[in-house]
Protein backbone atom coordinates (compact mmCIF):
# COMPACT_ATOMS: atom_id res chain seq x y z
CA UNK A 1 0.00 0.00 0.00
CA UNK A 2 1.17 3.43 -1.10
CA UNK A 3 1.95 6.49 1.94
CA UNK A 4 -0.73 8.64 2.89
CA UNK A 5 -0.91 12.04 4.75
CA UNK A 6 -2.43 11.61 7.93
CA UNK A 7 -2.48 12.73 11.28
CA UNK A 8 -1.02 10.97 13.98
CA UNK A 9 -4.82 10.41 15.88
CA UNK A 10 -6.41 9.65 12.13
CA UNK A 11 -3.76 7.10 11.40
CA UNK A 12 -3.84 5.44 14.99
CA UNK A 13 -7.62 5.19 14.70
CA UNK A 14 -7.42 3.78 11.09
CA UNK A 15 -4.82 1.05 12.72
CA UNK A 16 -6.97 0.11 15.40
CA UNK A 17 -9.72 -0.75 13.31
CA UNK A 18 -7.18 -2.64 10.80
CA UNK A 19 -6.21 -4.66 14.27
CA UNK A 20 -9.71 -5.87 15.10
CA UNK A 21 -10.89 -3.44 17.23
CA UNK A 22 -14.61 -4.08 17.34
CA UNK A 23 -15.80 -1.41 20.17
CA UNK A 24 -14.81 2.25 20.97
CA UNK A 25 -16.27 3.92 23.52
CA UNK A 26 -14.92 7.88 24.06
CA UNK A 27 -15.88 11.09 26.01
CA UNK A 28 -14.50 14.20 23.55
CA UNK A 29 -11.53 15.91 24.76
CA UNK A 30 -8.28 17.85 22.91
CA UNK A 31 -6.10 17.16 21.52
CA UNK A 32 -7.64 13.67 21.21
CA UNK A 33 -10.96 13.94 19.61
CA UNK A 34 -9.49 13.04 15.71
CA UNK A 35 -10.06 9.65 17.23
CA UNK A 36 -13.21 9.76 18.11
CA UNK A 37 -14.36 11.08 14.94
CA UNK A 38 -12.34 9.16 12.77
CA UNK A 39 -13.54 6.41 14.39
CA UNK A 40 -17.68 7.87 14.30
CA UNK A 41 -17.19 8.05 10.83
CA UNK A 42 -15.96 4.63 9.85
CA UNK A 43 -16.37 1.83 12.53
CA UNK A 44 -19.79 1.49 12.16
CA UNK A 45 -19.21 0.69 8.33
CA UNK A 46 -16.78 -1.33 8.80
CA UNK A 47 -18.76 -3.94 11.42
CA UNK A 48 -17.59 -2.72 14.46
CA UNK A 49 -19.58 -0.44 17.44
CA UNK A 50 -18.62 3.50 18.17
CA UNK A 51 -20.26 4.94 21.47
CA UNK A 52 -20.20 8.20 22.48
CA UNK A 53 -20.53 7.63 26.46
CA UNK A 54 -21.42 9.79 28.91
CA UNK A 55 -18.30 10.49 30.51
CA UNK A 56 -14.71 9.14 30.53
CA UNK A 57 -15.54 6.87 33.49
CA UNK A 58 -18.77 5.23 31.50
CA UNK A 59 -16.55 4.87 28.55
CA UNK A 60 -14.00 2.90 30.21
CA UNK A 61 -16.01 0.71 31.98
CA UNK A 62 -18.05 -0.03 28.51
CA UNK A 63 -14.37 -0.83 27.37
CA UNK A 64 -14.28 -3.23 30.73
CA UNK A 65 -17.50 -4.61 29.32
CA UNK A 66 -16.29 -5.57 25.71
CA UNK A 67 -13.46 -7.09 26.57
CA UNK A 68 -15.31 -9.05 29.14
CA UNK A 69 -17.08 -10.31 26.42
CA UNK A 70 -13.88 -11.40 24.00
CA UNK A 71 -13.61 -8.46 21.43
CA UNK A 72 -10.88 -5.88 21.24
CA UNK A 73 -11.95 -2.86 22.23
CA UNK A 74 -10.54 0.42 23.18
CA UNK A 75 -10.92 3.68 24.54
CA UNK A 76 -8.91 6.81 24.34
CA UNK A 77 -8.68 9.96 26.17
CA UNK A 78 -6.39 12.71 26.79
CA UNK A 79 -4.49 14.15 30.53
CA UNK A 80 -7.26 15.10 32.43
CA UNK A 81 -9.40 12.03 31.53
CA UNK A 82 -7.53 9.52 31.64
CA UNK A 83 -7.23 10.70 35.50
CA UNK A 84 -11.21 9.67 35.73
CA UNK A 85 -10.29 6.45 34.08
CA UNK A 86 -7.69 5.13 36.45
CA UNK A 87 -10.24 3.06 38.60
CA UNK A 88 -11.81 1.07 35.35
CA UNK A 89 -7.68 0.45 34.23
CA UNK A 90 -7.26 -1.27 37.73
CA UNK A 91 -10.37 -3.28 37.26
CA UNK A 92 -9.55 -4.16 34.06
CA UNK A 93 -6.11 -5.14 35.01
CA UNK A 94 -7.36 -6.98 37.92
CA UNK A 95 -9.83 -8.66 35.71
CA UNK A 96 -7.17 -9.73 33.36
CA UNK A 97 -8.74 -8.23 30.67
CA UNK A 98 -6.70 -7.17 26.97
CA UNK A 99 -7.68 -3.53 26.26
CA UNK A 100 -5.89 -1.02 24.53
CA UNK A 101 -6.17 2.80 26.23
CA UNK A 102 -5.09 5.92 24.08
CA UNK A 103 -3.41 8.71 26.02
CA UNK A 104 -3.01 11.88 23.70
CA UNK A 105 -0.99 14.00 26.58
CA UNK A 106 -1.99 17.62 26.96
CA UNK A 107 -0.24 19.64 29.71
CA UNK A 108 -1.42 19.34 33.68
CA UNK A 109 -1.76 19.33 36.09
CA UNK A 110 -5.49 19.61 37.06
CA UNK A 111 -7.36 20.66 33.82
CA UNK A 112 -4.28 22.35 32.93
CA UNK A 113 -3.79 23.00 29.26
CA UNK A 114 -4.33 21.99 25.63
CA UNK A 115 -1.27 21.66 24.27
CA UNK A 116 1.54 18.84 23.97
CA UNK A 117 3.23 17.38 27.19
CA UNK A 118 4.65 14.13 28.52
CA UNK A 119 3.56 15.32 32.57
CA UNK A 120 1.81 11.72 32.53
CA UNK A 121 4.45 9.09 32.27
CA UNK A 122 4.59 8.53 35.96
CA UNK A 123 0.60 7.62 35.94
CA UNK A 124 1.09 5.48 33.07
CA UNK A 125 4.11 3.16 34.09
CA UNK A 126 3.89 3.68 38.13
CA UNK A 127 0.42 4.05 39.33
CA UNK A 128 -2.48 3.91 36.43
CA UNK A 129 -4.66 3.21 39.30
CA UNK A 130 -4.79 1.82 42.45
CA UNK A 131 -3.23 -1.96 43.45
CA UNK A 132 -0.50 -3.84 42.47
CA UNK A 133 -0.18 -3.89 38.83
CA UNK A 134 1.04 -3.09 35.71
CA UNK A 135 0.01 -2.09 32.05
CA UNK A 136 1.69 -2.06 28.85
CA UNK A 137 3.20 1.59 28.12
CA UNK A 138 3.97 2.10 24.39
CA UNK A 139 5.69 5.56 23.61
CA UNK A 140 5.50 6.43 19.53
CA UNK A 141 7.95 8.93 18.62
CA UNK A 142 6.34 9.25 14.93
CA UNK A 143 2.79 8.88 13.13
CA UNK A 144 4.00 5.85 11.28
CA UNK A 145 5.48 4.49 14.94
CA UNK A 146 1.88 5.01 16.17
CA UNK A 147 0.61 3.14 14.13
CA UNK A 148 2.79 -0.18 14.18
CA UNK A 149 2.39 0.43 17.85
CA UNK A 150 -1.39 0.13 17.88
CA UNK A 151 -1.43 -3.33 15.58
CA UNK A 152 1.34 -4.50 18.48
CA UNK A 153 -0.66 -3.25 21.24
CA UNK A 154 -3.76 -5.19 20.65
CA UNK A 155 -1.84 -8.07 19.69
CA UNK A 156 0.64 -7.86 23.31
CA UNK A 157 -2.68 -7.02 25.28
CA UNK A 158 -4.21 -10.43 24.18
CA UNK A 159 -1.41 -12.29 24.57
CA UNK A 160 -0.36 -11.14 28.25
CA UNK A 161 -4.08 -10.56 28.97
CA UNK A 162 -3.48 -7.09 30.61
CA UNK A 163 -4.43 -3.53 29.46
CA UNK A 164 -1.97 -1.59 27.29
CA UNK A 165 -1.69 2.52 26.59
CA UNK A 166 -0.84 4.01 23.69
CA UNK A 167 1.46 7.00 25.53
CA UNK A 168 0.78 9.85 22.69
CA UNK A 169 0.87 13.82 23.27
CA UNK A 170 -1.13 16.26 21.34
CA UNK A 171 2.14 17.27 19.02
CA UNK A 172 2.30 13.59 18.05
CA UNK A 173 -1.39 13.28 17.69
CA UNK A 174 -2.22 16.50 15.44
CA UNK A 175 0.93 16.43 13.28
CA UNK A 176 0.69 14.72 9.79
CA UNK A 177 3.17 12.59 8.39
CA UNK A 178 3.38 10.36 5.31
CA UNK A 179 2.31 6.77 6.89
CA UNK A 180 1.13 3.15 5.23
CA UNK A 181 -0.45 0.75 6.91
CA UNK A 182 1.05 -2.43 6.35
CA UNK A 183 -1.43 -5.38 5.24
CA UNK A 184 -2.20 -7.75 7.90
CA UNK A 185 -4.46 -10.05 8.93
CA UNK A 186 -6.04 -10.26 12.52
CA UNK A 187 -5.80 -13.80 13.82
CA UNK A 188 -7.83 -13.06 17.19
CA UNK A 189 -6.03 -15.53 19.60
CA UNK A 190 -8.67 -17.69 21.53
CA UNK A 191 -10.15 -16.32 24.50
CA UNK A 192 -11.61 -19.40 26.42
CA UNK A 193 -12.13 -17.27 29.28
CA UNK A 194 -14.34 -14.62 27.65
CA UNK A 195 -18.25 -14.14 28.68
CA UNK A 196 -19.62 -14.73 25.19
CA UNK A 197 -22.36 -16.84 26.00
CA UNK A 198 -21.88 -20.38 25.68
CA UNK A 199 -26.08 -22.12 25.57
CA UNK A 200 -25.30 -24.09 28.49
CA UNK A 201 -22.75 -26.05 26.94
CA UNK A 202 -19.73 -25.19 29.29
CA UNK A 203 -19.46 -23.90 32.62
CA UNK A 204 -19.72 -20.17 33.48
CA UNK A 205 -17.18 -18.37 32.80
CA UNK A 206 -16.61 -15.46 35.73
CA UNK A 207 -15.13 -12.29 35.36
CA UNK A 208 -14.45 -10.48 38.72
CA UNK A 209 -11.84 -8.43 40.74
CA UNK A 210 -13.21 -8.43 44.18
CA UNK A 211 -11.90 -11.62 46.48
CA UNK A 212 -12.76 -11.11 49.73
CA UNK A 213 -10.09 -13.81 50.95
CA UNK A 214 -6.85 -12.45 51.24
CA UNK A 215 -4.85 -15.59 50.09
CA UNK A 216 -7.07 -15.97 47.47
CA UNK A 217 -6.55 -11.89 46.56
CA UNK A 218 -2.37 -12.59 46.87
CA UNK A 219 -2.42 -15.78 44.95
CA UNK A 220 -4.27 -13.64 42.26
CA UNK A 221 -1.65 -10.75 42.44
CA UNK A 222 1.36 -13.05 42.35
CA UNK A 223 -0.14 -15.14 39.40
CA UNK A 224 -0.30 -11.95 37.84
CA UNK A 225 3.40 -11.04 38.66
CA UNK A 226 4.54 -13.90 37.25
CA UNK A 227 3.38 -12.67 33.45
CA UNK A 228 4.61 -9.74 34.35
CA UNK A 229 8.00 -11.58 34.60
CA UNK A 230 7.54 -13.09 31.43
CA UNK A 231 6.56 -9.39 30.02
CA UNK A 232 9.70 -7.98 30.84
CA UNK A 233 12.15 -10.78 29.54
CA UNK A 234 10.24 -10.63 26.52
CA UNK A 235 8.70 -7.10 25.48
CA UNK A 236 11.24 -4.40 25.90
CA UNK A 237 11.86 -2.88 22.94
CA UNK A 238 13.94 0.78 22.24
CA UNK A 239 16.18 2.65 19.66
CA UNK A 240 19.52 3.39 20.80
CA UNK A 241 21.25 6.02 18.04
CA UNK A 242 24.52 6.60 17.88
CA UNK A 243 25.23 5.43 21.20
CA UNK A 244 28.41 3.33 20.55
CA UNK A 245 31.19 5.98 21.02
CA UNK A 246 29.20 8.45 23.09
CA UNK A 247 30.34 10.67 25.35
CA UNK A 248 27.23 11.95 26.49
CA UNK A 249 23.79 10.15 25.66
CA UNK A 250 20.98 11.93 25.20
CA UNK A 251 17.87 10.09 26.77
CA UNK A 252 13.66 10.42 26.16
CA UNK A 253 10.51 9.06 24.71
CA UNK A 254 8.07 10.10 22.11
CA UNK A 255 7.87 13.66 20.52
CA UNK A 256 10.93 15.03 22.95
CA UNK A 257 13.29 11.87 21.18
CA UNK A 258 12.49 12.83 17.79
CA UNK A 259 13.56 16.59 18.80
CA UNK A 260 16.79 15.22 20.74
CA UNK A 261 17.60 13.26 17.47
CA UNK A 262 18.34 16.59 15.69
CA UNK A 263 19.91 17.89 18.67
CA UNK A 264 22.34 15.09 18.57
CA UNK A 265 23.07 15.32 15.33
CA UNK A 266 24.08 19.10 15.58
CA UNK A 267 25.85 18.14 18.35
CA UNK A 268 28.43 15.87 16.19
CA UNK A 269 28.43 18.34 13.63
CA UNK A 270 30.50 20.57 16.24
CA UNK A 271 32.83 17.03 17.17
CA UNK A 272 30.70 16.51 20.46
CA UNK A 273 30.32 12.57 20.48
CA UNK A 274 26.19 12.31 21.66
CA UNK A 275 23.83 9.71 21.19
CA UNK A 276 19.90 9.20 21.56
CA UNK A 277 18.46 6.51 24.00
CA UNK A 278 14.69 6.22 23.24
CA UNK A 279 12.78 3.32 24.99
CA UNK A 280 9.96 2.59 22.73
CA UNK A 281 8.44 1.07 25.50
CA UNK A 282 7.94 2.35 29.40
CA UNK A 283 6.32 -0.70 30.55
CA UNK A 284 8.31 -3.16 30.31
CA UNK A 285 11.37 -0.42 30.48
CA UNK A 286 14.21 -1.75 28.15
CA UNK A 287 16.80 -2.06 31.22
CA UNK A 288 19.26 -4.30 29.45
CA UNK A 289 19.42 -2.02 26.09
CA UNK A 290 20.12 1.40 28.45
CA UNK A 291 22.60 -0.49 29.69
CA UNK A 292 24.17 -1.25 26.66
CA UNK A 293 23.53 2.33 25.10
CA UNK A 294 25.38 4.38 28.25
CA UNK A 295 28.00 1.46 27.89
CA UNK A 296 30.66 4.08 26.97
CA UNK A 297 29.01 7.37 28.14
CA UNK A 298 30.18 9.92 30.55
CA UNK A 299 27.55 11.83 31.05
CA UNK A 300 23.57 11.00 30.44
CA UNK A 301 21.12 13.94 29.60
CA UNK A 302 17.64 13.17 29.99
CA UNK A 303 15.12 15.39 27.97
CA UNK A 304 11.50 15.70 28.35
CA UNK A 305 8.13 17.43 28.37
CA UNK A 306 7.46 17.79 31.83
CA UNK A 307 9.78 18.51 34.81
CA UNK A 308 11.18 15.65 34.76
CA UNK A 309 10.09 11.73 35.22
CA UNK A 310 11.63 9.32 33.16
CA UNK A 311 14.67 10.73 34.60
CA UNK A 312 14.05 8.84 38.05
CA UNK A 313 14.08 5.48 36.07
CA UNK A 314 17.04 6.51 33.93
CA UNK A 315 19.09 7.05 37.28
CA UNK A 316 17.51 3.97 38.70
CA UNK A 317 18.07 1.58 36.02
CA UNK A 318 21.81 2.91 35.41
CA UNK A 319 22.20 2.67 39.03
CA UNK A 320 22.90 6.11 39.36
CA UNK A 321 26.74 5.08 37.63
CA UNK A 322 26.90 8.53 35.75
CA UNK A 323 26.25 12.05 36.49
CA UNK A 324 22.11 12.60 34.81
CA UNK A 325 21.27 15.86 33.75
CA UNK A 326 17.81 17.21 32.94
CA UNK A 327 16.45 19.06 30.22
CA UNK A 328 12.46 19.64 29.75
CA UNK A 329 9.82 22.05 28.79
CA UNK A 330 6.66 21.69 30.48
CA UNK A 331 2.70 23.22 30.52
CA UNK A 332 2.12 22.91 26.46
CA UNK A 333 5.92 23.94 25.53
CA UNK A 334 7.89 21.98 23.27
CA UNK A 335 11.94 22.09 23.44
CA UNK A 336 13.65 23.07 20.32
CA UNK A 337 16.76 21.23 19.19
CA UNK A 338 18.56 24.24 19.76
CA UNK A 339 18.09 24.46 23.30
CA UNK A 340 18.85 21.07 24.08
CA UNK A 341 21.80 20.97 21.34
CA UNK A 342 22.90 24.11 24.44
CA UNK A 343 22.13 21.68 26.89
CA UNK A 344 24.37 18.76 25.62
CA UNK A 345 27.33 21.09 25.18
CA UNK A 346 27.23 22.42 28.78
CA UNK A 347 26.68 18.97 29.68
CA UNK A 348 29.58 17.83 27.90
CA UNK A 349 31.52 20.21 29.40
CA UNK A 350 30.53 19.08 32.93
CA UNK A 351 31.05 15.08 32.22
CA UNK A 352 32.46 13.19 34.50
CA UNK A 353 33.31 15.89 37.39
CA UNK A 354 29.66 16.81 38.63
CA UNK A 355 27.73 15.12 40.65
CA UNK A 356 24.28 12.80 39.79
CA UNK A 357 21.39 15.62 40.81
CA UNK B 1 18.08 20.31 2.88
CA UNK B 2 15.75 21.29 4.94
CA UNK B 3 13.06 24.30 4.80
CA UNK B 4 10.64 25.34 7.21
CA UNK B 5 7.51 27.21 6.33
CA UNK B 6 4.58 29.05 8.18
CA UNK B 7 1.06 29.51 6.94
CA UNK B 8 -0.99 31.99 8.69
CA UNK B 9 -3.94 34.22 9.01
CA UNK B 10 -7.62 33.78 9.96
CA UNK B 11 -9.24 30.62 10.52
CA UNK B 12 -10.92 30.07 7.33
CA UNK B 13 -9.01 31.36 4.68
CA UNK B 14 -7.71 28.01 4.19
CA UNK B 15 -4.36 28.02 6.16
CA UNK B 16 -4.47 24.42 7.29
CA UNK B 17 -5.52 23.27 3.55
CA UNK B 18 -2.74 25.53 1.90
CA UNK B 19 0.25 23.98 4.18
CA UNK B 20 -1.81 20.54 3.54
CA UNK B 21 -1.54 20.91 -0.38
CA UNK B 22 2.51 21.40 -0.13
CA UNK B 23 3.08 18.75 2.37
CA UNK B 24 1.22 16.44 0.05
CA UNK B 25 3.18 17.61 -2.96
CA UNK B 26 6.49 16.33 -1.16
CA UNK B 27 5.08 13.29 0.08
CA UNK B 28 4.49 12.46 -3.47
CA UNK B 29 8.24 13.49 -4.76
CA UNK B 30 9.66 11.03 -1.94
CA UNK B 31 10.56 14.15 0.75
CA UNK B 32 10.28 13.98 4.78
CA UNK B 33 7.52 16.39 5.20
CA UNK B 34 5.41 17.03 8.47
CA UNK B 35 2.40 19.24 8.79
CA UNK B 36 1.37 20.49 11.83
CA UNK B 37 -1.75 22.83 12.77
CA UNK B 38 -2.16 24.96 15.57
CA UNK B 39 -5.35 24.07 17.58
CA UNK B 40 -7.15 25.01 20.13
CA UNK B 41 -9.66 28.19 20.81
CA UNK B 42 -7.85 30.57 18.67
CA UNK B 43 -8.72 28.11 15.61
CA UNK B 44 -12.98 29.29 16.25
CA UNK B 45 -12.92 32.67 13.97
CA UNK B 46 -9.43 33.71 15.57
CA UNK B 47 -6.15 33.22 13.94
CA UNK B 48 -4.95 29.85 12.06
CA UNK B 49 -1.88 28.87 11.81
CA UNK B 50 0.45 25.33 10.64
CA UNK B 51 3.83 24.03 10.35
CA UNK B 52 5.71 22.78 7.65
CA UNK B 53 8.66 21.04 7.32
CA UNK B 54 10.34 19.37 3.73
CA UNK B 55 13.15 17.56 3.94
CA UNK B 56 16.19 15.47 2.25
CA UNK B 57 16.43 13.57 6.02
CA UNK B 58 14.41 12.45 8.98
CA UNK B 59 12.43 15.37 10.41
CA UNK B 60 12.89 16.21 13.81
CA UNK B 61 10.41 18.73 15.45
CA UNK B 62 7.15 19.55 13.28
CA UNK B 63 7.05 22.71 15.41
CA UNK B 64 8.67 25.78 13.09
CA UNK B 65 10.18 28.31 15.19
CA UNK B 66 11.96 30.06 12.86
CA UNK B 67 10.33 29.48 9.44
CA UNK B 68 12.57 29.69 5.88
CA UNK B 69 9.45 30.90 4.39
CA UNK B 70 6.29 32.45 5.52
CA UNK B 71 3.28 33.37 4.28
CA UNK B 72 0.74 35.81 5.95
CA UNK B 73 -2.84 36.84 4.86
CA UNK B 74 -3.39 39.23 7.97
CA UNK B 75 -2.17 41.80 9.98
CA UNK B 76 -1.51 40.48 13.66
CA UNK B 77 0.20 36.73 11.59
CA UNK B 78 2.49 39.61 10.07
CA UNK B 79 3.43 41.12 13.19
CA UNK B 80 3.41 38.06 15.26
CA UNK B 81 5.86 35.76 12.84
CA UNK B 82 7.68 38.46 10.78
CA UNK B 83 10.27 38.71 13.60
CA UNK B 84 10.83 35.12 13.66
CA UNK B 85 11.74 34.75 10.19
CA UNK B 86 15.26 33.33 9.26
CA UNK B 87 17.80 35.84 8.02
CA UNK B 88 17.70 35.33 4.09
CA UNK B 89 14.26 34.26 4.53
CA UNK B 90 10.89 35.52 2.40
CA UNK B 91 8.00 36.43 3.27
CA UNK B 92 5.32 36.37 1.51
CA UNK B 93 1.69 38.18 2.37
CA UNK B 94 -1.69 38.84 0.90
CA UNK B 95 -1.41 42.79 0.72
CA UNK B 96 -5.47 42.68 -0.03
CA UNK B 97 -5.69 41.43 3.97
CA UNK B 98 -2.71 43.34 5.23
CA UNK B 99 -1.37 46.73 4.07
CA UNK B 100 1.89 46.11 6.18
CA UNK B 101 5.30 45.86 4.58
CA UNK B 102 8.14 44.30 6.36
CA UNK B 103 10.24 46.01 8.30
CA UNK B 104 13.10 43.61 8.00
CA UNK B 105 16.17 44.58 5.84
CA UNK B 106 17.67 40.84 5.71
CA UNK B 107 14.14 38.98 4.33
CA UNK B 108 12.90 39.02 0.67
CA UNK B 109 9.44 40.56 0.91
CA UNK B 110 6.84 39.87 -1.81
CA UNK B 111 3.21 41.13 -1.95
CA UNK B 112 0.62 40.10 -3.69
CA UNK B 113 -3.32 40.84 -3.51
CA UNK B 114 -4.23 37.23 -3.46
CA UNK B 115 -7.76 37.18 -1.81
CA UNK B 116 -8.68 40.38 -4.33
CA UNK B 117 -7.34 38.38 -7.56
CA UNK B 118 -9.12 35.30 -6.51
CA UNK B 119 -12.52 37.33 -5.87
CA UNK B 120 -12.13 38.51 -9.47
CA UNK B 121 -11.87 35.70 -11.26
CA UNK B 122 -14.78 33.70 -9.69
CA UNK B 123 -12.75 32.06 -7.19
CA UNK B 124 -13.15 33.60 -3.79
CA UNK B 125 -12.17 32.27 -0.63
CA UNK B 126 -9.09 31.11 -2.93
CA UNK B 127 -6.86 33.60 -1.91
CA UNK B 128 -4.87 30.54 -0.15
CA UNK B 129 -3.88 28.94 -2.80
CA UNK B 130 -3.39 32.01 -5.44
CA UNK B 131 -0.72 32.59 -2.36
CA UNK B 132 0.86 29.26 -2.94
CA UNK B 133 0.97 29.80 -6.25
CA UNK B 134 2.75 32.94 -6.05
CA UNK B 135 5.53 31.00 -3.67
CA UNK B 136 6.19 28.25 -6.10
CA UNK B 137 7.43 30.61 -8.79
CA UNK B 138 9.07 32.98 -6.49
CA UNK B 139 10.53 30.53 -4.49
CA UNK B 140 11.74 28.14 -6.80
CA UNK B 141 14.65 25.89 -6.25
CA UNK B 142 14.74 27.17 -2.21
CA UNK B 143 11.69 25.73 -1.47
CA UNK B 144 12.93 22.23 -3.07
CA UNK B 145 12.21 20.73 -6.33
CA UNK B 146 8.61 21.37 -6.17
CA UNK B 147 6.93 21.82 -9.52
CA UNK B 148 3.51 23.40 -10.36
CA UNK B 149 2.34 19.79 -12.06
CA UNK B 150 3.59 18.35 -8.80
CA UNK B 151 1.46 20.15 -6.66
CA UNK B 152 -1.86 19.58 -8.87
CA UNK B 153 -1.11 15.99 -8.80
CA UNK B 154 -1.27 16.65 -5.20
CA UNK B 155 -4.98 18.39 -5.95
CA UNK B 156 -6.13 15.48 -7.61
CA UNK B 157 -5.88 13.56 -4.03
CA UNK B 158 -6.37 15.86 -1.44
CA UNK B 159 -9.67 17.33 -3.28
CA UNK B 160 -13.17 14.87 -2.23
CA UNK B 161 -13.94 13.31 -5.93
CA UNK B 162 -17.42 14.28 -5.35
CA UNK B 163 -16.52 17.61 -6.03
CA UNK B 164 -14.63 17.75 -9.49
CA UNK B 165 -15.58 21.29 -9.65
CA UNK B 166 -13.12 22.47 -6.58
CA UNK B 167 -10.06 20.50 -8.05
CA UNK B 168 -10.24 22.92 -11.30
CA UNK B 169 -10.72 26.08 -9.16
CA UNK B 170 -8.00 25.13 -7.33
CA UNK B 171 -5.40 24.49 -10.13
CA UNK B 172 -6.84 27.66 -11.42
CA UNK B 173 -6.41 30.02 -8.35
CA UNK B 174 -2.63 27.88 -7.98
CA UNK B 175 -2.28 29.03 -12.00
CA UNK B 176 -3.36 32.53 -11.15
CA UNK B 177 -0.46 33.00 -8.26
CA UNK B 178 2.28 31.41 -10.60
CA UNK B 179 1.52 33.48 -13.07
CA UNK B 180 0.97 36.77 -11.01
Amino acid sequence: MSKVLMKGNEALAEAAMRAGCKCFFGYPITPQTEISAYLAKHMAKRGGVFLQAESEIAAINMTLGAAASGVRAMTSSSSPGISLKSEGISYIAASDLPCVIVNVERGGPGLGGIQPAQSDYNQAVKAPGHGDFHMLVFAPSSVQETVDMTYLAFDMADKYRMPAMILSDGLMGQMMEPVEFPDREVNPVEKPWACSGHKNKREHNIINSLYLKPDILEDSVRSRYKRYEQVENELPDAESYLCEDADIVVTGFGAAARIAETAVNNAREKGIRAGLFRPKTLYPFPKKELNEAVGNAKAILDVEMNMGQMIDDIKLYTECRLPVYFYGRTGGNIPSAEEILHEIEVCSMKGEKAECR
Amino acid sequence: MLTEIIFSGFGGQGILFAGKTLAYSGMDMGKEISWLPSYGPEMRGGTANCSVCISDDKIGSPLVTSPDILAVMNTPSFDRFESKVKSGGIIFADSAMTERETVREDVEFHKIPASELADKNGLTGMGNIVLLGNMLKECGNRLGDFTLSAVKEAFKKIVPPSKPELLEKNIKALELGYAY
